[in-house]
């Protein structure tokens, strides 16, 4: 398959982060389009579009507008740019090079569920990304796309970034809502879901900065149009992001149901170093890691669950021949630990002991039952965990075990060791 | 008598006005109280707890839960660095170690003529670029020993580079095979 720029049109148009050459390029045209239609229209078209939500869930986006009641007001949009799943870098790169085809998805989705504020909620280290937004919302707000009585619709919309601060359980999207009212950054829980109940209890719409970018062409073109990539349950490009043992590391915005083996071997150029493959993680280090049995697993949403993984983000982080996978799986659940909010202790407790295990077992001072330990502790936070943070830390040690078990043993230290790895 | 809001009145004003209750406002003003003092003191959070009207112990807490909130004095320079899997695959931990041997300082820790401070931080969202690391939450892509020695050399002789958009070359990696 050959790369699509629909997303990444800024690789073939120099300067589209400048508003007039975004506008020289059917910029702002999808916005016009949904404001002669009325806002069920839009969330008709965006239905038929099938686009689903880049965040990871994967939910249908028109679907989602769908459940925001009609008759309470205000209702509020929130872009979530809180991009921090290790292996994913897509959000920012878009962000960075073309912040108006976010701004100009933005107020077409605020205008379906005609929410009049809208907030970005953006990491704290994405500087320049931030700078290119104000820049752009300015812009946009300075030629009447923005602000009281758009365009003599009478529809009125404020978009106002947010700041987070370091913390990844904040693109949870409860989480989220938590930090932008200025409380902790912890999940709450649903029902009531934030389509409802969401900010200061109002209805309140979520979007990845992906899902949002898309809008514009969909309005633009129809959903027919984007209908023409990908499958009939996933249609339209993603932004793949590979990283790790490649030899091309970067994005590839392909249709959705590309494999995993076209994108690692043909477009990211294969394993580095000249070196054999072993196994790659799908969707951001969430996903549950796969092996080369998966290989010609198409990368949607529905086919990496039918393969026990998950489309999750897109970033594919690809794990060459010579990697310990005991020393894999540390450095995983090293980063839940630290991002644990402390709310339910499955989630605390367990990814606390899993480190500590870890720690022992990759240092060469575990033992074989230190290594059944990490299993039982896995298994015993399966589904008791308040939210995925903790459901993730689990299913990614669960999923080591299921492929790679014996490796875990390597280190331990009442077998001798066959083969220490490299890392 | 509140500092903050006397310095920034306007900006103080202006960001309450974008949120429907005051509590909202206390991340954007602790990163405002961060920019004007370096960091964020207790007697920061006690004048943005003032401007919310809120306890001092709901903005303590909030600003210990976000760990870009330096409640400690930092370097002029932070350099955060990422040792998260995705970077640590193709050997972020030791540039990130070469780094600190370079400063001479551990994790966490600040140069003595307070120029910078390095901490290990979570995935930075550039992973394509791997190894990667901030500087005053700017991007420097494809570290190796020998990128760190020139980004340190030109900060010390000029300071941060312009910010612009994360550009980073594809590695070339001999085959080892």
């Amino acid at each position: 398959m050959e790369q699509v720029y629909l997303l990444l049109r800024h690789r073939e148009i120099p300067n589209i982060d400048e508003y007039d050459v975004y506008v020289a390029n059917g910029g702002y045209e999808g916005l016009k389009a949904a404001l002669e239609k009325s806002p069920d229209e839009v969330i008709d078209i965006v239905k038929q579009s099938g686009l689903r939500g880049r965040g990871g869930a994967g939910f249908p986006t028109g679907v989602k507008w769908g459940f925001v009641p009609k008759d309470i007001f205000p209702k509020y949009l929130v872009c979530n740019f809180a991009e921090g799943e290790p292996g994913t870098f897509k959000d920012r790169e878009i962000v960075e090079n073309n912040p108006h085809q976010l701004i100009e998805g933005i107020i077409i989705a605020a205008y379906a569920i005609q929410a009049s504020t809208a907030y970005i909620y953006h990491r704290g280290e994405f500087s320049y990304a931030a700078q290119q937004l104000q820049k752009a919302i300015a812009d946009a707000k300075a030629h009447g796309w923005l602000g009281e009585n758009i365009q003599g619709t009478g529809f009125s919309l404020n978009i106002y970034l947010h700041r987070e601060a370091g913390a990844y359980i904040c693109g949870e999207e409860t989480a989220q809502l938590n930090s932008i009212e200025g409380y902790l950054g912890q999940p709450r829980l649903k029902p009531p879901f934030p389509a409802v109940e969401g900010l200061w209890r109002k209805p309140t719409v979520i979007n990845n900065v992906e899902t949002l970018s898309n809008l514009p062409g969909i309005l633009r073109h129809g959903a027919d149009w984007y209908r023409q990539w990908g499958t009939e349950k996933n249609p339209g490009t993603r932004i793949y992001g590979v990283s790790g043992h490649v030899v091309r590391p970067g994005l590839y915005e392909l249709p959705t149901n590309v494999t995993a083996r076209e994108l690692i071997f043909e477009h990211a150029g294969g394993i580095w170093k000249g070196r054999g493959f072993k196994a790659f993680i799908p969707g951001g280090v969430s996903a549950p890691i796969l092996t080369e049995e998966h290989l010609d697993t198409p990368l949607t949403f529905d086919d990496l669950a039918a393969v026990g993984s998950m489309g999750g983000s897109g970033g594919v982080i690809v794990i060459d021949d010579q990697t310990d996978m005991a020393w894999l799986t540390y450095k995983m659940v090293a980063f839940y630990r630290h991002e644990s909010c402390g709310k339910c202790s499955p989630c605390r407790e367990g990814t606390y002991w899993q480190k500590m295990l870890l720690t022992r077992i990759v240092s060469g001072r575990g033992t074989r039952t230190d290594v059944e330990l990490l299993k039982q502790v896995s298994d015993q936070m399966t589904n008791k965990c308040f939210c995925p943070l903790g459901e993730s830390s689990r299913g990614v040690v669960q999923a080591v075990y299921k492929y790679f078990g014996d490796e875990m043993y390597l280190h331990a230290k009442d077998i001798p060791v066959v083969e220490a790895g490299t890392q | 008598m509140n500092n903050l809001y006397q310095k920034h009145r306007e900006e103080v004003d202006d960001i309450l006005s974008r949120y429907p209750e005051k509590r909202a406002a206390v991340m954007p003003l602790l990163w405002l109280a961060q920019e004007e003092y370096g960091y964020v003191s207790q007697e920061a959070m006690r004048e943005v707890a003032q401007i919310c009207e809120l306890d001092p112990t709901d903005v303590y807490a909030v600003a210990h839960f976000y760990s870009l909130y330096f409640k400690e004095p930092v370097g002029k320079y932070v350099i955060r660095f990422c040792t998260d899997m995705p970077c640590a695959l193709v050997g972020s931990e030791e540039v990130y170690q070469y780094l600190l041997d370079k400063l001479g300082i551990k994790d966490g820790e600040t140069t003595p003529d307070g120029l910078f401070t390095a901490q290990q931080a979570v995935c930075l969202a550039a992973c394509g670029a791997a190894p990667v690391m901030q500087i005053n939450f700017q991007y420097f892509a494809n570290l190796t020993p020998q990128r760190i020695d020139e980004i340190l050399d030109l900060v010390r002789a000029n300071g941060l580079p312009p910010n612009g958009p994360l550009r980073f070359e594809p590695r070339e990696e001999p085959s080892d095979a």
